[in-house]
């Protein structure tokens, strides 16, 4: 066993608003290059949908992430060989139109226009060429089911229904969609670092924020295929990829990364996992419906003293490990169990958890009551999204583990009602909690934790000692002017 | 005197430059010591044109090269007959491979507008030169037969004489003008070799054939 720390994150989907507050925050700080335009480290997409790039989760086109192979894993994109040979021309890269192209308006064609009848207009401009273009696609063109018949409809995950599940979907009064925000997973087996050739991009090794190095990087953009969630991007202007950073330089300064500090809906949790990283190739090979289960299986218990030992012992501060014993993601995703991993089946193992929205708020209107029904869930009959479609997006097709999670969040939802409202027998509550194989105590501490936790709570930030580590190097004063994006020197090609 | 300045002066300026001022680039701006890859904004001809390029004029060098390093070698080696044929053969059909590549590289910049808006005025000069250097070096190999065996006898002492610090001029100055122009646009394009993208040709990252999958850098004590 070696013991590695990680900053993990968990984002609660029921609470997200779709208010790209987050994708907003980002773009502010980190991608307001040229040559970045197009490049949202955070997006927000609307599920069902196609998301961005358009169709990401198809790795038969972009060859994302892991294979199993016999016993082990192998990358999908290339070998080493393949992808050397490949290095002139990847194969499987977006194009940029699976993205889209960024643009601007004219501005100065509205307040230059000539006094007349017609409304002036300003026309749209290409950031890339600089010239007119009409727009055909944009970061959210789904937005809200926006063009759901071609969008939604396109879903990936959409495969796993029957034709007549399919089509129920779309029926006007059964609409329904949720938010899916998405920043860099941070993996604990990445794909984007085992496909560059260069060994440019790097996991480091105190937290785990997966980085690409500036001045290493060669424009060889296989980390861009390699990256099942399509979280690296190429910039076309520097010739570089960049990546979510988890912002690091806000966090070396105990801050939240931008979009949790800005979410609106308080839906993102930060917070440390220790973890076995000698048990990482062989979680990252089990068969698809035991990923969820070896996944938790890595992630290792901070109060337990033996653990704790062997941690300091690898190396671990013990600030950091009691960063990990306060951690909100710990709770959500070993001890609670709610939250699931995006796409696992990709065998990144990613570091940022989901859990799944209680969506169809599965009540109905009954002679004029409102009817919360008693059992929900346990067959899914009144789900609006069969539960088979979250197993594909969370669980690998999986339907085991989400069962567990929406009969865990009812019961939550159920407890409370009946604190609130009262409209609801202590014994139904009573069975549901059991059959969820939960307590009231831990019900309670799930609802404070989804609804009351104050800022601090949803974001224990490990103290990182950077200026310890500068002091012996580098004049702290100056790093602090340098240390932004990690480039001293604009990031300017000059031939 | 002009002979002297194009044979014997302009090589050792542009092996000192593309030397030192790599050297300096890597050190000093290595940010921008790679290529501009443009896949992102045009794939399909790039395709076309950047596989059959790197493919035909990566051998295609290396047979210039290795002529230079080991003459008796390659002269053993173009012996027979049959082999020289073969060999001129697979030659041919590379730079033809190379020369269809920088066309359609050099044609794509031309009508993508988003392409041509990240070339930079050192890419047009650069694929100027290169278009140059290959449109010649075909046109030599289909007109000047068995340029394999004669390059022997004319180049490479020249170029051998300029390795080893006794330059002599003499063996290529009566060569056809075509020829005389191709050495000469050669060391042009090794004088541009520091100033352009071409530094990528020392960024191939062979050692990825051995590295472990994944890399954790921890922070410098
Ligand atoms: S999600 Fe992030 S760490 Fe994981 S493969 Fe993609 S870019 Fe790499
Ligand atoms: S800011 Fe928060 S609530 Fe708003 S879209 Fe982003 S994740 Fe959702």
């Amino acid at each position: 066993m070696k013991i590695r720390a990680q900053t993990a994150m968990v984002f609660h989907l029921d609470k997200c608003i779709g208010c790209h507050t987050c994708s907003i925050a980002c773009k502010n700080i980190w991608t307001d290059r040229h040559g970045t335009e197009y490049m949202w480290w955070n997006n927000v997409e609307t599920k069902p949908g196609t998301g961005y790039p358009t169709l990401w989760e198809d790795q038969g086109k972009y060859q994302g992430g892991w294979e199993r192979r016999d016993k082990s894993v192998g990358l999908r994109l290339h070998s080493r060989g393949e992808g050397l040979a490949n290095i002139f021309y990847n194969p499987s890269l977006p194009s940029l139109d699976d993205y889209y192209e960024p643009w601007s308006y004219r501005y100065s064609e509205l307040t230059n226009a000539p006094a007349g009848d017609d409304q002036p207009v300003a026309r749209p401009i290409s950031m890339i060429t600089g010239k007119e273009m009409s727009i055909e696609a944009g970061p959210n063109w789904d937005d809200d089911l926006g063009g759901s018949r071609i969008y939604a409809a396109g879903d990936f995950n959409l495969a796993v229904l029957t034709d007549e599940e399919r089509q129920q979907l779309f029926l006007l009064e059964r609409l329904v969609f949720f938010h899916l925000p998405r920043i860099c997973n941070h993996c604990l087996n990445p794909g984007c670092v085992a496909a560059c050739p260069t060994g440019a991009i790097y996991k480091r090794g105190e937290d785990g924020i997966v980085l690409v190095s500036q001045e290493k990087c060669r424009a060889w953009r296989m980390c861009v295929s390699g990256c099942p969630y399509k979280k690296v991007y190429f910039n076309w202007k520097t010739g570089k990829s960049e990546k979510c950073i988890l912002c690091y330089p806000r966090q070396e300064t105990c801050q939240a990364p931008a979009c949790f500090h800005s979410c609106v809906g308080r839906i993102r949790y930060l917070g440390t996992l220790l973890y076995d990283a000698d048990g990482i190739e062989q979680c990252a090979s089990v068969p698809d419906h035991e990923l969820v289960e070896a996944q938790r299986g890595l992630i290792l218990d901070p109060s337990d003293p033996q653990i704790c030992q062997k941690a300091q012992d690898d190396g671990i501060h013990e600030s950091i490990i009691e960063a990990a014993r306060k951690s909100p993601v710990y709770r959500f995703v070993k001890e609670w169990r709610l939250a699931l991993p995006l796409h696992p089946e990709a065998r990144t193992i990613p570091m940022l958890y989901y859990v799944p929205p209680l969506l169809p708020v599965a009540a109905t209107m009954e002679e004029g009551k409102y009817e919360l029904g008693s059992d929900l869930f346990v067959d899914q009959a009144t789900g609006r999204l069969p539960l088979r479609y979250f197993a594909a997006l969370f669980a690998a097709g999986n339907e085991e583990p989400v069962r567990a999670v929406y009969r865990k969040l009812l019961a939550v939802r159920l407890l409370r009602r009946r604190e609130t409202v009262g409209d609801i027998p202590e014994e139904v509550v009573q069975r549901i909690l059991n059959e969820s194989g939960s307590t009231s105590q831990e019900a309670e501490a799930i609802y404070r934790m989804t609804s009351l936790a104050t800022f601090a709570e949803r974001h224990v930030i490990p103290p990182f000692m950077r200026e310890m580590a500068i002091e012996a190097t580098t004049d702290p004063f100056e790093r602090k002017e340098s240390a932004g994006f990690g480039l001293s020197r604009p990031p300017k090609r000059g031939w | 005197m002009a002979d002297v300045l194009l044979f014997i002066v302009l090589p050792y300026v542009a092996i000192s430059l593309a030397i030192f001022g790599g050297i300096y680039r890597y050190f000093n701006d290595r940010f921008s010591f790679s290529s501009l890859s443009s896949q992102l904004l045009e794939h399909r001809l790039l395709f076309w044109g950047i596989v059959p390029w790197h493919y035909g004029i990566v051998p295609v060098l290396l047979a210039h090269l290795l002529a230079i390093i080991f003459p008796n070698w390659w002269g053993v080696l173009l012996g027979g007959r049959d082999r020289l044929t073969a060999l001129e053969l697979v030659g041919m059909a590379l730079g033809l491979l190379a020369l269809i590549g920088i066309v359609i590289l050099f044609v794509r910049r031309l009508v993508n507008a988003r392409v041509r808006s990240v070339t930079s005025v050192m890419d047009w000069l650069l694929l100027l030169f290169l278009l140059l250097q290959v449109s010649l070096g075909a046109y030599i190999a289909l007109t000047f037969r068995w340029g394999s065996l004669w390059y022997l006898h004319t180049a490479v002492p020249w170029l051998r004489s300029l390795t080893f610090f006794h330059p002599d001029a003499a063996p290529v100055l009566t060569l056809p003008l075509a020829v005389r122009i191709h050495m000469i646009n050669a060391f042009v394009i090794i004088l541009l070799f520091p100033f352009t993208r071409l530094v990528h040709i020392f960024t191939f990252p062979a050692r990825y054939i051995a590295r472990p999958w994944q890399l954790i850098w921890w922070r410098r004590q």
